[in-house]
């Protein structure tokens, strides 16, 4: 680390990483719901613990992209932040609307649509946070130099803005409605956060391999074409049943199956880095969850989303738990695993230490990531027996398919505590041991 | 990676390709924007259908159901509720029936997802299930497969 702005990236992974705790409590009394639907007081329902599940995991996610933004673009740029203190300030607003916002939820205080139920106060709220951010980071990029990654990471993250501005458009007409729904999330995921996502690899795999950058960003921008040519025209996937045109069975098929190239050549790319490299960097938990984060991503995007994604089969597992499934794996695979990782590789360095505590942190890894595997299995199950139950025979109504896989739902949940335990783990790793080596 | 791709070349095939297919996007989205917008010619709007969406939107239904196969997985899909309902036969029958279904909410049975009650008033009720039933009308492709949702 030698700037010394680098420093406020701290303050966002550490609130990143107390959402993902957040997340995951509920993620269980989500779980829980399903295998006891009476355990939990009248002011927590399904829905408002569903909804704090998926903001948090947003939030946090997009916590961790600034944190990692505002350690690597004084690195990339050669230049100090345009603002530490804007920076803070960007922090404290973004943490304290994210909780008014869940107090609110608990108070019945929600509008919107699925992921984005925040009330209109709290939207507007969360624009002030972009601009904020986009306004220090843009400046930043400006006056210094410019790079491959510095470009990418700036283009992703303008995307993550843009397309969030439609949360603020809810028409009459439901189809419409769906359409651009689809808009902020599949745009989201599937477009620039994996542009975002594949920039902070690039840096890793830069510092952690010492592969020659002119290598790394070729790389990059192979994989963030791929990434837009299939991954736009790939948003038809979400058009099939809603009330839009036969021809996105065609579009959305042929595209989104073609989603999967991208995030197989990030696993090319990584895995023949660090065999170009051959450096053998002191971070190995870092290196463990860079080289992890690919290959998850591959096959909770790629291989889990592939299996439903085909007009033809998605007819029939559409909004099932097999979506519930994939939603886990590909969420936790790209884009808690990216942050994981950076957040493993920058602590040490911004608290001006050796790494340490890897042993703990690589535990943290294998429990974590077996649980969510676990857990992936599990709803696959469940979702192939509701399936074939409602969809395919159609002798059964959810209701009744929901007495025949409840096995599946206890599984889920154990594998649930299993991550929560990995993730307590991976906290303890971050505490640094006794003092400062150099303070 | 080879030299046969340069950095040059490959951002100018980047920012060129996502140019072109963003183009594509937006031409297909405009046509089916057009189609769409069209429903309400046969299947209108009305202030009821729009006053239930906003239930809809602010009671956050889609935080337990599926409707048109998005939103959560904890509760059935609502699409063809109306039909489930029996609605297409005895349109007032399927009516009294939701309402007492709302009235019933929630079950406390400790083996059945469970569904909040709203304390809805009978023009909300009225609202809701006429944005219910104009969701059944939509043409999703034969989705879904089945009645049961
Ligand atoms: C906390 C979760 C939850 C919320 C919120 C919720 N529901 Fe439900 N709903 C359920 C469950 C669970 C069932 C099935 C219960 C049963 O069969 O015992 C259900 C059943 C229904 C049914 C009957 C479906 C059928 O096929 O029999 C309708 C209609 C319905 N809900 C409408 C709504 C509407 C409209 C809203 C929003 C105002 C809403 N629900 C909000 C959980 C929820
Ligand atoms: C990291 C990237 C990805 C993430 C984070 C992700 C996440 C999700 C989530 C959360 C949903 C559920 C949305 C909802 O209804 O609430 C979903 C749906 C879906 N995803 Fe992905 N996804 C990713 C990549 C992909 C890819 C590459 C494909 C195809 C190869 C794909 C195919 C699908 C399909 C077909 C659906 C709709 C499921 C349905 O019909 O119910 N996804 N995705
Ligand atoms: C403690 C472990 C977890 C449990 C028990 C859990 C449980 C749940 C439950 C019950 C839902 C609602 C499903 C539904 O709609 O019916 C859900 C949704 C979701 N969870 Fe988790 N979760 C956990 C961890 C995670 C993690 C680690 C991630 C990603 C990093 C994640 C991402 C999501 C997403 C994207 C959704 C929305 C898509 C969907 O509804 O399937 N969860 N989770
Ligand atoms: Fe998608």
């Amino acid at each position: 680390m030698k700037y010394e702005s680098q420093k406020v990236a701290k303050l966002y992974f550490i609130g990143a990483l107390t959402l993902f705790l957040a997340q995951v409590a509920f993620g269980l009394l989500g779980g829980l719901l399903y295998v006891a639907p009476t355990a939990l007081p009248d002011f927590l329902p399904f829905n408002v613990v569903r909804m704090i599940h998926t903001n948090a995991l947003v939030v946090w996610l997009l916590m961790g992209f600034f944190g990692a933004t505002y350690y690597l673009i004084p690195e990339e740029t050669e230049s100090e932040l345009h603002s530490v203190g804007l920076a803070k300030l960007q922090f404290w607003v973004f943490f304290i609307a994210a909780l008014v916002a869940v107090v609110g939820y608990l108070f019945g205080n929600y509008d919107g649509r699925s992921y984005l139920e925040q009330p209109i106060y709290i939207k507007v709220g969360i624009v002030l946070v972009a601009l904020m951010f986009l306004y220090n980071i843009s400046m930043t990029v400006l006056k210094g130099r410019k790079t491959v990654i510095s470009n990418i990471l700036l283009l992703g993250l303008w995307g993550v803005a843009v397309f969030f501005l439609f949360a603020f458009y809810l028409p009459n007409n439901v189809v419409l409605d769906k359409m651009f729904w689809w808009w902020v999330v599949h745009l989201w995921v599937e477009g620039v956060w994996e542009l975002v996502m594949a920039s902070i690899m690039a840096f890793l795999m830069i510092k952690m391999t010492g592969v020659d950058r002119e290598v790394v960003e070729k790389w990059l921008y192979v994989i963030v074409s791929l990434t837009l040519f299939t991954g736009i025209l790939g948003t038809g996937h979400h058009y099939y049943w809603i009330g839009t045109p036969g021809y996105w069975q065609w579009i959305g098929s042929i595209f989104s199956a073609l989603e999967v190239i991208p995030f197989f050549a990030m696993v090319l790319f990584t895995f023949s880095m660090v065999w170009k490299g051959g450096r053998d960097h002191p971070n190995k938990a870092a290196m463990l969850w860079s080289l992890g984060c690919s290959v998850m991503a591959f096959f909770g995007a790629g291989v889990w989303g592939f299996l439903h994604t085909l007009a033809p089969v998605n007819y029939y597992t559409h909004g099932t738990q097999i979506t519930a499934a994939h939603g886990h794996l590909a969420f936790y695979g790209a884009y808690a695993m990216i942050n994981l990782a950076m957040i493993t590789y920058a602590m040490p360095l911004v608290l001006g230490r050796e790494p340490y505590h890897q042993r703990l942190n690589m535990w943290s890894f294998w429990i974590i990531t077996s649980g969510v595997v676990f857990m992936t299995f599990a709803l696959t199950f469940a979702g192939v027996v509701q399936v074939h139950l409602q969809r395919v025979m159609g002798i059964m109504t959810y209701m009744e398919v929901q007495d025949q896989i409840g096995l599946f739902y206890w599984m889920r949940l154990g594998a649930g505590v299993f991550v929560v335990l990995g993730l307590v783990l991976y906290l303890l790793s971050m505490v640094p041991p006794g003092r400062a080596k150099s303070a | 990676m080879s030299e046969v791709l340069t950095k040059a070349a490959a951002r100018n095939i980047f920012f060129g390709g996502t140019v072109f297919f963003f183009v594509v996007f937006l031409a297909l989205v405009a046509d089916s924007v057009g189609t769409v917008s069209k429903i309400t010619d046969k299947h209108p709007i009305t202030p009821s259908v729009a006053a239930g969406k906003r239930i809809w939107e602010k009671k956050a239904c889609f935080d337990c159901h599926t409707l048109m196969g998005e939103g959560a997985r904890y509760a059935p899909e609502l699409k063809n509720v109306w039909q489930r309902f029996g609605g297409d036969t005895d349109a007032e029958g399927a009516r009294a029936n939701l309402k007492a279904w709302f009235a019933a909410q929630p079950s406390h049975d400790p083996a059945r997802h469970q569904m909040p009650q709203f304390h809805f008033s009978d023009q909300e009720l009225e609202q809701i299930i006429d944005f219910l039933k104009w969701n059944s009308e939509i043409d999703t492709q034969n989705w879904p497969p089945h009645i049961v949702g």
